[in-house]
């Protein structure tokens, strides 16, 4: 291996240098990299919006076949003119006059998002949650019984701590600081975990810089 | 000693940076390949590919872009190529905005490599966004969000999504994921629909989805780099991630000592204050 | 009008959704089809807004000489490269947008976030402190999942760290998270049904 001739690969090199400028301090590099990026990151979202989501859902139904899988048949062009239709209402925030109209579309949205939640939110987070925390009875008495008995315990503790509508005094104080001990517990594996991800960015990049780059490493 | 505990809790932070720098480049430059133990979240991954007869179909989301590439790539390239040995074939998706063209090379590296057939042993949706809703329509009909492919050729052309309609023509789901979007396949797919789904997440990600394990809601886990470590390790090829767990290795015992030598510091400046 | 007709709109739609999760007829199936691409269009119409709205602030910053104006150029001139590039055909066959995609964003965006593995390290020495009871819990919880996930930890502990860790992972981990998972789920059905409710308005701007 040995160093790169790809500009490609020289720009990316200098712009990862850039950024890791800052551990320096807040530079003009820094600036014009985090600045740069900000309307790259637009300028492609913009760009696979209109590939990804224009073409197959209005060009095609509306311009090449005339027709609306979901609902064939004219009812479904005009839906789907009415959706476009809310769509461009949402624009009519930029007018002083008429920036009410961009509720309409945004109502409808908050709606059916709610009414997708509502049901499946609760079955997923609530309902599917407490089943798994029930005991199996085969295992009382075993290692994963009395596991079992500790998760158990924690959620409880865990969810006593989270219920602030009684002073976390006497019986209801010990509980609640059981339930404190089980979650800096989890908070600490999320902060182990934290510091693995971090790092394995970090190996990437400068893999990239030894190897892409600077074609010491094979 | 006091002086130098006082000195060391006064440390400029550009000296740790420094030492983290070395702590990577160093191993870069001479890998080690210490062997990963394999997990069972993980192990349970693989059990699922595995399982694969030549000819099934599965679905392969992937919700990344490059600002976590280095974590999800090994375990994606680890997946697609598991799947290729056990004959079956995939369909990929990418619900994450930034990643599309990311996912799109990776997917053709590994195509490439195999001698894959673009619309015989995989297909590429492409991306749509707002992830809840472009998942539960797929539980109807793909087509619903997906009339055309990546490409832009419709999906009745290709024969790999001819008899595709919904989640019932997947023999399960995997999910490499680096956005909240895991959350809304566990909500708006598993549970609605029902299917087997197994995720592999970012390491940040990974402690907030054990209960769904233990929960039976998914089949598994791949945690991080750890994860497509792990994987490589089951599927007795590709190395990048188990060289680099090691580098992670000397990284986690840098900021372990670093921990306890701050604390060291802190207890002495706290005694000499009492 | 202004303000009815959002509300109303709201709750028929979260309404009918949720009426349609425990009946399965084929007018709701369909209703609930047809929601779901909706939810796509007008979301992609509001990501055009959030563009658009950033080209605006850019260009705003740059006429008003705000502070640090210099730089919206090279904001704007990235995202007008970026577009050129997707939408010129002539750019677009040679690659030019797989080009900037694979050489500016790619590395800008990758680097950025493995920063934090430097402020975790910094943070882990000047803040991680054994302060309390509770904090010594975190910290050791910590330590051991970092030990207990690497090769590394496995060979020094001859196995232990990696049983402490998975232990941990599994048992109290699970039992934090469900707790934690438990209330959103109960906030997030109580928020959806505030929204529904009309109680919940603040995509109403304040009104």
């Amino acid at each position: 291996m040995a160093l790169s001739v790809d500009p490609g690969v020289w720009l990316a090199a200098f712009l990862t240098l850039c950024i890791f400028s800052f551990l320096y301090k807040d530079n003009l590099f820094y600036r014009i990299a985090e600045h740069l990026v900000v309307g790259v990151s637009a300028g492609y979202w913009l760009v696979i919006l209109i590939r990804q989501t224009l073409v197959p859902y209005f060009v095609i139904p509306l311009f090449r076949e005339r027709n609306w899988n979901v609902i064939p048949g004219p009812l479904g062009l005009f839906l789907l003119v009415i959706a476009a239709f809310l769509g461009i209402l949402i624009f009519t925030r930029f007018s002083t006059r008429y920036s009410w109209l961009a509720r309409i579309p945004i109502a409808i949205i908050w709606g059916i998002g709610a009414g997708f939640v509502i049901p499946l939110s609760l079955q997923t987070k609530v309902i599917r949650q407490l089943q798994a925390s029930i005991i199996d009875l085969k295992t009382v008495g075993t290692w994963d019984g009395f596991n079992s008995l500790l998760v158990v315990i924690g959620v409880l503790s865990g969810l006593t701590y989270f219920f602030f509508s009684k002073a976390h005094k006497g019986a209801v104080g010990s509980v609640a600081k059981v339930g404190i001990w089980t979650l800096m517990i989890g908070f600490g594996a999320t902060f182990g975990f934290t510091a693995m991800a971090r790092i394995s960015l970090l190996i990437g990049r400068m893999d990239f810089l030894l190897r892409d780059w600077l074609g010491i490493i094979k | 000693m006091r002086g130098f505990l006082a000195k060391v809790s006064q440390l400029d932070r550009r000296v740790i940076f420094l030492l983290m720098a070395v702590a990577v480049i160093i191993p870069l430059l001479f890998p080690a390949k210490l062997s990963v133990k394999v997990t069972p979240e993980s192990k349970k991954v693989f059990d699922l590919v595995e399982s694969l007869q030549p000819g099934d179909l599965f679905l392969l989301d992937m919700d990344y872009g490059p600002d976590t590439m280095a974590e999800l790539e090994p375990m994606t390239y680890a997946i697609m190529r598991h799947a290729h040995r056990r004959g079956a074939r995939l369909i990929c998706m990418c619900l994450a905005a930034t990643g599309v063209s990311l996912i799109e090379s990776e997917i053709r590296t590994v195509a490439e490599e195999r001698g894959m057939e673009y619309g015989r042993d995989y297909g590429y949706l492409g991306y749509r966004p707002y992830p809840a809703a472009v998942i539960l329509s797929m539980g109807q009909d793909i087509r619903q969000s997906f009339p055309i492919d990546y490409y832009g050729t419709r999906l009745d052309s290709l024969p790999i999504f001819r008899n595709v309609k919904n989640y019932r023509d997947f023999k399960f789901v995997l999910s490499v994921n680096a956005t909240s979007g895991v959350d809304a396949w566990i909500m708006y797919g598993k549970e609605r629909y029902n299917f087997p789904l197994a995720i592999g997440v970012t390491a940040v990600m990974a402690a907030d989805y054990y209960n769904y394990l233990q929960s039976g809601q998914i089949v598994g886990i791949l945690g991080g780099l750890k994860g497509a470590a792990e994987y490589e390790t089951l599927l007795g090829e590709g190395e990048r991630a188990t060289i680099w767990m090691n580098i992670q290795s000397i990284c986690h015992l840098l900021i372990v000592v670093l921990i306890i030598i701050g604390n060291i510091a802190f207890m002495a400046g706290k005694k000499d204050q009492s | 009008m202004k303000k009815q007709l959002p509300v109303f709109l709201t709750f028929i739609c979260a309404f009918l959704l949720t009426v349609q999760y425990f009946v399965p007829h084929r007018s709701f199936e369909q209703i609930y089809e047809v929601s779901n691409i909706w939810l796509q269009i007008i979301g992609v119409f509001s990501i055009f807004l959030g563009i658009t709205s950033l080209v605006t602030m850019h260009v705003r910053k740059i006429r008003h000489r705000q502070r640090q104006w210099q730089y919206s150029f090279i904001t704007l001139g990235g995202l007008f490269a970026m577009v050129a590039a997707g939408l010129i055909p002539a750019l677009e066959q040679r690659g030019s947008y797989e080009w900037l995609y694979d050489h500016i964003l790619n590395p800008i965006s990758a680097t950025m976030f493995s920063l934090l593995a430097f402020f975790i390290a910094s943070a882990a020495f000047r803040a991680f402190r054994a302060r309390s009871a509770i904090a010594t819990i975190l910290l050791l919880a910590a330590v051991f999942v970092m030990l207990g996930r690497v090769p590394l930890g496995d060979r020094m502990s001859h196995g232990l760290f990696p049983a402490i860790a998975d232990w941990l992972l599994n048992v109290p981990n699970v039992a934090a998270k469900r707790a934690i998972l438990i209330g959103v789920g109960l906030g997030e059905a109580s928020m959806a049904l505030r929204v529904m409710l009309g109680i919940e308005r603040s995509y109403m701007a304040g009104e």
